[in-house]
């Protein structure tokens, strides 16, 4: 078998330094790619958003856009209907002026209720007939106690980056944000029974700029 | 006809789906200790359990009781004498009466889901209540009687 030759020493070091150019315009080119990329994805501004959270706006049409859908999306959220399940306290709201629910109910581990008042007792499927009665709704409840969604006293900016936190949303993704528009106690909002004002624009409405606000990105109006 | 399981015992009764519970329970089956308060869930005079929990009856459709088990203040215990019963005699809770048998059945599901509650637990429970003879405090009392014979008796 025939030895290798012995490497000319000259070609040696040659070769080492052509190799060590190549890796370090590997890197930089490599470096330079993520950087852009990140740039690109987040608009050079946002914060990296994490899985399952709405793409951020990839134009500043995007973001007007996004943030003027919000806008909408922000006046059905703190409408009665909307903030009076969603208190910065243990007890829900009640009527158009928000007033602390009668009775005193709390909110209970999982939301719906403690003891004797939990909110299925008075709180049927349906409506009750006749004005000052119980709304009614299935899945009547509060938001648990781990994760209590509050929108009483949110600014837009604060209940936007809320609504897209996975920490606090009830940990929903994208997919599940979008289709929370159509959830069956967010629909009851527009069936809230006699006597109680409606929220201000439609359902349909409301669903086109929750889906405008986050397929544009999710952008946070400014503080 | 529809078919319901009161005090663990089967009725057939033949009424609107819609009609409330209170009504079928007073005026179909004569069972008429649940009473009438304000026929909007907001006096809890009308308190029953429909599967252990504390509805109000007077806006609970007969509909979602069936094939449920309900239970009013007269199958609360065979002999009336479930802990917060005896404890409602000993201590001369009532003072006209009407809101009792709703007090008791909410005090019972405070009891059977917190064996030992505070005061804080207690109001919380009993919140929806409301006693016009202002016995508010003997009621109080007479759950933590309750509570401490439910203990003693090894039911807590």
């Amino acid at each position: 078998m025939k030895p290798h030759p012995a490497p000319n020493p000259r070609t040696s070091s040659l070769l080492k330094i052509g190799a060590a150019l190549s890796f370090i315009i590997f890197i930089t080119t490599a470096v330079t790619t993520v950087s852009s990329g990140e740039r690109a994805r987040t608009g050079g501004r946002e914060t990296p958003l994490r899985t399952g959270s709405p793409r951020p706006a990839r134009t500043a049409q995007d973001r007007a856009e996004s943030v003027e859908a919000f806008g909408k999306v922000y006046k059905v959220l703190m409408s009665p209907r909307c903030l009076n399940c969603h208190p910065a306290g243990n007890v829900p709201l009640q009527g158009d002026d928000s007033h602390l629910h009668t009775m005193l109910p709390q909110r209970g581990v999982d939301g719906k209720g403690v003891f004797a008042m939990k909110c299925g007792n008075c709180h049927q499927a349906t409506n009750t007939p006749g004005r000052h009665t119980p709304p009614g709704n299935p899945e009547w409840h509060l938001p648990p106690a781990n994760m209590k969604m509050v929108f009483q006293g949110r600014t837009p900016n604060q209940l936007a980056k809320q609504l897209v936190d996975p920490k606090q949303n009830g940990r929903k993704s994208m997919k599940e944000l979008l289709e929370h528009a159509d959830d069956t106690l967010v629909l009851a909002g527009w069936h809230p029974g006699e006597g109680r004002t409606l929220p201000p624009m439609s359902h349909a409405e409301f669903k086109k700029a929750w889906t405008t606000w986050l397929e544009k990105g999710a952008v946070a109006p400014a503080p | 006809m529809l078919n319901l399981t009161i005090n663990k015992k089967a009725y057939h009764v033949d009424v609107d789906p819609d009609t409330p519970l209170l009504w079928v329970l007073r005026d179909t089956l004569g069972l008429v200790g649940t009473k009438y308060g304000c026929g909007v869930a907001q006096c809890g005079a009308c308190t029953v359990h429909l599967n252990g929990e504390a509805v109000r009856s007077c806006v609970t459709k007969v509909s979602r009781a069936v094939g449920q088990k309900v239970v009013t203040i007269e199958g609360l215990a065979e002999k009336a004498d479930h802990p917060v019963q005896k404890a409602w005699l000993e201590l001369d809770v009532a003072q006209c009466g009407y809101c009792q048998s709703g007090q008791i059945m909410s005090a019972a599901v405070l009891l059977r889901e917190n064996k030992n509650p505070t005061d804080a637990d207690i109001d919380a429970a009993m919140a929806g209540n409301i006693c016009r003879c202002g016995t508010y405090l003997r009621v109080r009392e007479a759950i933590r009687l309750a509570a401490t014979s439910q203990r003693k008796a090894g039911n807590g």
